[in-house]
């Protein structure tokens, strides 16, 4: 039966399996977009080219995988303070399984403030405004809302930080890093541009602003963006969770609730 | 499916057709859950009798039915400090959405310490004892080893205080019903007994109360965990709405302060090779 005519073919330009002769459901050679997986790639390739395979159809180049893997050094571990990490060790403590505390960490890490909502959002601003100043100065002037979307209005410009003072050390020396790599425009031009882009945003800029124009640098689009950085920030929620596993809840921050009456809010 | 069939023949033989007792759709014409039709022969159940309808295929009188909707709402709780509410409230804070953040929030409640994790365990301890006992067996030796294995009783004592408030409310109403009069119940109160007279000083709790009486309704454990799948749902929309109400970021916020480091101190990182 050819492929046009299998109801049960998957299509995919990413990969390709051979099957052992034994066994149509056991696999001799695996090709992800044409390079032999086991045969080849294995003990050759590093984790970040293949990462950059998977979503594109050639290999990086080499300055290209070197930014990838700073930018995943950079975004491996957001720390015990981020919401998604929290959420995380919320499933370690009390015992829960491993995947709930990834998923915890996913749900919340989604979002629009430090998430990979937020990454999408500002990827779409890379997207729109390039390196123009002017256009970003429109965009970030106006938050606009999707109506009838699943995500809430946005209430601050994406990749800033709303409750910062100054840019964060950390923020500029992950920015200084990547741009390093020439990989692409827009990292060199943020960082020429940040006290404009800032003024605009009203804040200063957020770690997932260096992600996002890195991740457009990189050639990957806002979709792509988004699935990378929720992906990239889960090894420090997992060992974060796992940490907090032996520690217990008796450990953990809980909190006091002051009831407020429905009428005074 | 052939009964022989073993290795790829058996995976070769389920390539495209999926065989099912439970169900399907024929679209545009009707729906087929569990041998009766969705919008004719089921469509007056209320939505807890067709979730259990679902998992059991079994019909529950209109007692067992109110037994089961109190099991839910006798313990949603509103509350963000509890762990599993506490994720559907940050994903609320960092403007993440509803579904993301409830979902993970149920996923989580299968915790080893509460929820279920603990549930499962409960209603496995009252089974095996139960048939232990119908066998000449002694109730302080079963749990005395049930100690020596998991170093706790599923369903006995409780994370924060020992005693639950939920327990008297969920007797009366089963009391009311007239279902407070199990075996598995008058086991779980057993158990009780021997814990609080013994060392051990625990009180039932929720989870051992209600594992009880899903056993002396009938459910199967595994019937009784898919059941118990959403027990907490309730409490979660709150907290979620209340923390999207309030500025973002704002539940929880950790000053670097606040991180007490107890690790290697400071050292300098040289190239992997030399480190």
């Amino acid at each position: 039966m050819s492929e046009k005519e299998n109801p049960n073919a998957i299509r995919t330009r990413i990969w390709r399996e051979e099957a052992e002769p034994d066994n149509p459901f056991a696999t001799r050679a695996a090709y992800c977009r044409g390079y032999d997986v086991y045969g080849e790639m294995l003990g050759q390739a590093r984790w970040v080219e293949m990462l950059y395979l998977l979503f594109h159809d050639e290999a990086p180049s080499a300055a290209q995988a070197d930014m990838l893997e700073a930018l995943a050094v950079a975004l491996t571990n957001p720390g015990p303070r981020d919401a998604s990490v929290h959420a995380a060790m919320c499933g370690g403590v009390c015992g829960s399984t491993a995947a709930s505390s990834l998923m915890a960490a996913l749900a919340v890490g989604a979002g629009q403030l430090a998430g990979g909502h937020e990454v999408f959002l500002a990827m779409q601003g890379w997207a729109e405004c390039g390196d123009d100043l002017d256009a970003w100065r429109k965009r970030l002037g106006k938050l606009d809302a999707i109506t009838g979307s699943i995500w809430p209005a946005p209430e601050h410009a994406p990749g800033f930080d709303p409750h910062g003072v100054s840019t964060a050390t950390s923020v500029r020396q992950m920015l200084a890093c990547l741009a390093g790599y020439g990989a692409g425009s827009h990292l060199l031009w943020l960082q020429q541009n940040l006290p404009d882009m800032e003024a605009a945003a009203g804040c200063p800029l957020a770690l997932s602003g260096v992600a996002a124009a890195a991740l457009a640098d990189l050639g990957f689009t806002p979709e792509q963006g988004e699935m990378l950085h929720l992906l990239l920030r889960l090894p420090g929620a997992a060992a974060h969770a796992l940490e907090q596993r032996p520690l217990g809840y008796k450990k953990f921050p809980f909190g006091t609730v002051e009831l407020e009456s429905e009428e005074s809010k | 499916m052939s009964a022989r069939a073993t290795g790829p023949n058996l995976l070769q033989e389920n390539v495209g057709v999926l065989k099912s007792r439970m169900g399907t759709f024929y679209p545009g014409s009707h729906v087929i859950f569990r041998g009766h039709d969705l919008h004719t022969d089921l469509k007056d159940m209320d939505w807890v009798e067709l979730y259990v309808f679902g998992i059991t295929n079994r019909r529950f009188s209109k007692e067992q039915l109110r037994l089961m909707h109190a099991i839910w709402t006798y313990t949603s709780y509103p509350d963000v400090r509890l762990w599993n509410n506490r994720i559907a409230a940050l994903a609320g804070s960092c403007r993440s959405t509803g579904t993301l953040g409830m979902a993970a929030a149920l996923a989580v409640s299968e915790a080893s310490i509460y929820g279920g994790g603990i549930l499962v365990r409960a209603m496995d301890f009252f089974i095996r004892t139960r048939q232990r006992l119908e066998s000449g067996g002694d109730l302080t030796d079963c749990i005395r080893e049930e100690f020596d294995a998991y170093r706790s009783i599923g369903g006995y004592g409780r994370p924060l205080i020992n005693g639950d408030e939920r327990n008297q409310h969920m007797l009366a109403l089963a009391r009311e019903l007239g279902l407070d009069q199990g075996p598995h119940l008058c086991l779980a109160f057993a158990i009780e007994e021997v814990l609080l007279a013994g060392r051990w000083r625990m009180k039932m709790n929720y989870a051992a109360l209600v594992a009880a009486l899903g056993a002396d309704i009938g459910l199967a454990p595994r019937e009784f965990y898919l059941f118990m799948f959403p027990v907490f749902l309730a409490g979660m929309p709150p907290g979620f709405i209340e923390a999207s109400d309030r500025p973002e970021g704002t539940l929880y916020p950790v000053s670097c302060t606040d991180i007490l480091y107890e690790g290697q101190p400071r050292r300098t990182w040289s190239c992997q090779s030399g480190n």
